[in-house]
Parts: C-alpha cells; sequence; structure tokens
C-alpha cells in the first residue's frame, strides 16, 4: 500500500471501466499487472474498480470474440477477484451475443455470484437483434450494460465488428429502461462524432477512459451532454485517468458536477447499494 | 524542468482551444514548469516553413519562458542559411517533420541536417505523431515516424536527438537497434507511453535509464496534466527516478561557421 493522501484526492471515485487478467489470460505478468492496478488505484485514490474480464484476451479466442468456455472461465476469475477484494472490487459479467443461450445463461450465473452490469464487446454490432434478449435481462435485474465502443466507425477494423455511437444510440432507444455505458470515449476513433450521437439519449452514460487525452475532450463531452451523463474511468491506462481527474478540477465545473462524474452518476445506475463506501461518505 | 514538446497556434483536423502562448505560458507555471521548446503547430502542413517560423518567433517574442524550436526542411534551398538564422535568432532546439515532406529513412538532407545540428550543438527534435492513429483526418496521411528514421539519423553524427510522442514498441525497436555512443544521443519523452496496470514507463526507466527522458506535454493537442501523471503512478521504487532536463542539451553555439 502506498502511503500518503490519494493523488485525485479523497472523495469518493468509482472507475467505471476497468480490467483484471486471470492465469487462462495468456501472459505470465498476469498477477504483476493485477497488482499494479491496485497500487496504481490506491495512489489515486480509487474507491471502487468496476471491473471485467475478457474471456482469455486472445489467448484461446479471440478478445471480442471470446468462446463460451472463456466467457465463462473469465467470469469466473472476475467473480473470485471480486470475492477476494470485495471493499474495492465489483464486476460487469461479460458474454457474447453469438451463443445467446449461453450469454443468458451467463447472466444468470453472475446475479448468483454478485455481478453489478453487463459487459457487451465487440463480437456484435451493438444494434443487432441478438443483443435483445441480453437488454430484456438487464432491465429485469437493473443492471447497465458497458459496451466496448469505436467513436466513430468509418470501416470495419480487424479483430473486432466495432460500434460506435449511433450504432449504441439505436440498441438504447429500443431499450430505453436500460442504462448504457458508452465505453473510453478517449480510446479510439473520434470523440467528436460520438458527442451529438447520443446527445438526446438519457440513457447513455459515456465514460472518460482511454489512452486518448485531447485536450478540449473533456469541456467538448461536458458542454454537450452535461456532468450528470459522464462517468470517470481508467480502462488500461490509469495514468490518463489520473491526468483527466486533475483536468476536470480546472474546466470550470461545480463541486457537486464534479462529484456526479466522480461517482454520483455510477451511483445512480447501477443497482441500488452497489458502492457503500461511496455513499457513506 | 523543460517541456520539450509544446506547440502555438491552429491544428488542421480539429479545433483546439485557444493555442495561444499567453495561455501556455500560464499553462507551464501552473503545471510547475520553467518553460518550454515550443514549435508553430501549423508547420508540419506547410511547404515552406519560412512563413511560420516568422510568426512564431514574433508570437513568442514577450514570453521569455517560451523558447522558439523553429522548422528547418533540409530538402528546401538555402536551409543551411534558414538554420544559421534560426540559432543566431536563439533557436531552443531545432524540428523536423520527415514524415510530412515524405522523406525515408535513409535520406541524405535529413542526414545532412543532423550533422549540422550536431556541429552547432541544437538538439533537433523529432515528432512520431500528433494525433492517435485511429483518429486522424483521411487527410492526415504522413503517417508516424519510423525507427527506421530515428536509427539512421542517431548514427549518422553527433546530434542530439529528443524523440517526442513515441511509444514503447518504438522506443525499444530504436534504443536496442543502436551503440551505447548512439543510444546516449537519443532523448525521448513519454506522454504517449502507458503508465500502469502495464507499467510501459516503469519498465523503460528499469531497462533504458531514467536519464533518456525528457519532459513532454504535447499542449495544445494533449492534456499537460498527463505526464506528470505518469510520474506520480511510477511505482514507490521509481518515484525518485531523476529525468533529464533539456534545458542541459541546448548549448547552441552561435556564431559557429557551418562546415
Amino acid at each position: 500500500m502506498t502511503a500518503g493522501a490519494p493523488l485525485g484526492g479523497t472523495a469518493p471515485l468509482i472507475d467505471a471501466h476497468a480490467h483484471f487478467y486471470h492465469a487462462h489470460a495468456g501472459r505470465s505478468d498476469w498477477q504483476r499487472v493485477n497488482d499494479a492496478r491496485f497500487r496504481a488505484g490506491a495512489r489515486i485514490g480509487v474507491t471502487y474498480h468496476v471491473a471485467s474480464v475478457l474471456g482469455s484476451y486472445g489467448h484461446t479466442s479471440p478478445t471480442y470474440f471470446p468462446s463460451p468456455e472463456d466467457a465463462s472461465r473469465g467470469n469466473d476469475a472476475m467473480a473470485d477477484i471480486a470475492g477476494a477484494n470485495a471493499e474495492t472490487v465489483r464486476w460487469y459479467v461479460t458474454v457474447n451475443p453469438n451463443h445467446a443461450q449461453h450469454a443468458l445463461a451467463e447472466i444468470a450465473r453472475g446475479v448468483a455470484r454478485g455481478c453489478a452490469g453487463i459487459k457487451l464487446l465487440a463480437s456484435r454490432r451493438a444494434d443487432d437483434a441478438l443483443n435483445d434478449a441480453i437488454c430484456e435481462r438487464a432491465a429485469a435485474h437493473h443492471l447497465p450494460i458497458l459496451h466496448h465502443i469505436w467513436q466513430h466507425r468509418t470501416r470495419e477494423w480487424p479483430n473486432q465488428e466495432i460500434s460506435d455511437g449511433i450504432d449504441l444510440g439505436r440498441l438504447a432507444t429500443r431499450h430505453s429502461n436500460v442504462n448504457f455505458v458508452l465505453a473510453h470515449i478517449g480510446g479510439g476513433g473520434d470523440w467528436a462524432h460520438t458527442l451529438p450521437a447520443v446527445r438526446d439519449l438519457a440513457n447513455v452514460y459515456p465514460d472518460l477512459s482511454g489512452s486518448g487525452v485531447d485536450r478540449g475532450m473533456l469541456d467538448a463531452a461536458i458542454d454537450a451532454l452535461g456532468a450528470e451523463r459522464l462517468l470517470w474511468a481508467c480502462d488500461l491506462t490509469m495514468e490518463t485517468g489520473l491526468a483527466k481527474l486533475r483536468a476536470l478540477d480546472v474546466v470550470g465545473l461545480s463541486a457537486d458536477e464534479v462529484s456526479d462524474i466522480r461517482w454520483r452518476n455510477a451511483a445512480r445506475i447501477f443497482p441500488p447499494h452497489t458502492f457503500p463506501r461511496c455513499e457513506d461518505a | 524542468m523543460i517541456d520539450v514538446a509544446a506547440f502555438i497556434g491552429p491544428y488542421p483536423f480539429r479545433h483546439l482551444p485557444h493555442p495561444d502562448p499567453d495561455v501556455l505560458a500560464r499553462v507551464l507555471q501552473r503545471e510547475g514548469l520553467s518553460g518550454a521548446w515550443v514549435g508553430y503547430l501549423p508547420s508540419p502542413w506547410q511547404r515552406d516553413p519560412t512563413p511560420g517560423n516568422e510568426a512564431l518567433f514574433q508570437a513568442l517574442g514577450p514570453y521569455p519562458t517560451l523558447r522558439f524550436a523553429p522548422v528547418v526542411r533540409p530538402n528546401w534551398p538555402s536551409w543551411e542559411h534558414t538554420l544559421r538564422q534560426c540559432v543566431d535568432a536563439g533557436a531552443a532546439a531545432i524540428r523536423a517533420y520527415p514524415m510530412h515532406w515524405g522523406l525515408g529513412p535513409h535520406d541524405p538532407s535529413m542526414q545532412a541536417l543532423a550533422g549540422a545540428c550536431g556541429e552547432i550543438g541544437i538538439p533537433l527534435v523529432l515528432m512520431v505523431r500528433f494525433e492517435d492513429l485511429r483518429q486522424r483526418s483521411a487527410l492526415d496521411v504522413a503517417g508516424d515516424l519510423t525507427a527506421a528514421h530515428i536509427r539512421a539519423l542517431a548514427r549518422s553524427g553527433n546530434a542530439k536527438l529528443v524523440v517526442t510522442g513515441a511509444g514503447r514498441e518504438l522506443l525499444e525497436e530504436t534504443h536496442w537497434g543502436l551503440t551505447p555512443a548512439e543510444q546516449a544521443r537519443v532523448h525521448w519523452d513519454f506522454a504517449w507511453i502507458w503508465g500502469p496496470p502495464e507499467d510501459h514507463f516503469a519498465h523503460l526507466i528499469r531497462t533504458i535509464g531514467a536519464e533518456r527522458f525528457v519532459y513532454g506535454t504535447h499542449w495544445p493537442l494533449r492534456l499537460t496534466q498527463n505526464a506528470r501523471a505518469n510520474l506520480d503512478l511510477l511505482p514507490d521504487e521509481l518515484r525518485n527516478a531523476s529525468i533529464t532536463d533539456a534545458e542541459s542539451l541546448a548549448t547552441p553555439r552561435v556564431g559557429k561557421t557551418l562546415t
């Protein structure tokens, strides 16, 4: 544990988009990477990591198209990590909609093991009808769906069936009783396209994660959507998360608006009492 | 600590909020930086760098902490004269954009520029990228600077190279393809190098040494807070790692005649 005051302040802070690795993820240093996330999280002041495991991360099936076996194994690993770190970790159950019955069974299994949300990758375009049954389960259990997004898809990219804000918007329109986390506006592609694409969809909450730290991105997102629609998050690069957290302090937000982005929006869209240490604070 | 990767001026492919010298001077002060080598952002996309250099020189005049980092294009007529003028005008570093000029890794004019910068003792700044590949405009076709370009320049003379915007792979491919003497001529900023949980920056400090790194923010394209965050999130045992202040690299010999 690192000594000293958290770099991101002592107020509650939820990383709504995190990942952990496991022994079947095809890399020998998986525990080091998990430890580094906890180390950096403690240094920043992350109260909760809301995380998923993406199957085998390409080791035995593609990251964005996990086989049923890999999805289940990854979810088991994720549930174990959350169980072992109950004070700081919540989790999404990852599903591949191409295996429709398995996906629904995984959601049921995830709910039984205490998942807080559902993770959709890029196994199928976001507006595909195969996602409807998953959304219905999400609504039944009051679970938000974190959907991997490419900001403005202008062509196909290998190894994933990418979706952008417009694609997710069609799904969100069909399922207005489900909250969607639009993944990483700093995570590749043109974030400026995403903001107007989801502006009028009150059930879509972009997260700020991704390696991109374009100047103007936070200001534009706040202008377009308001602080009540944005979620702080890191994904694969926690230094960019800290940078954005510090930038939030100098873009003219009120303390309440900063709190919305830091944790209160997340607390509103996840099941009640998912984050007791935030609520207690 | 000097920021080696700052610019003023508009960017062709998206709106940047107030990319002006007075704002940059305030941001550097807020971030605790002593100054910056400042380039002119439109220059890479302009054929003749001269007007951009003049605009940059005029704009930076009232700001002593903002150091002139003009462009010298070595396949443009009379570039040696331009270089001399820039040095005499107080340039802290010279910028070059071989990818934007269509110059290959072994282009003799780039090697001549590096050689001239080495003779004068002024750093040559190379930029790997301005934006992530995944968001680039269809009109922005220059491509990222390659490791082959950097290796060729590091091997060709005594120039001090400062490479900004590299990721771990490009950096390692370059560094481990150079002799120790050549490695010592190349410095890197860490604005695009991943911190935790992958900890690429920590890995590189352990393997190539903290002294190979200089501080670069990429303002006004990127958040200045990112470089500081990368340092702050290093593992405890590396927290006191001492990177190089690029001020120590800039020792131009004003008045020296090019041979």
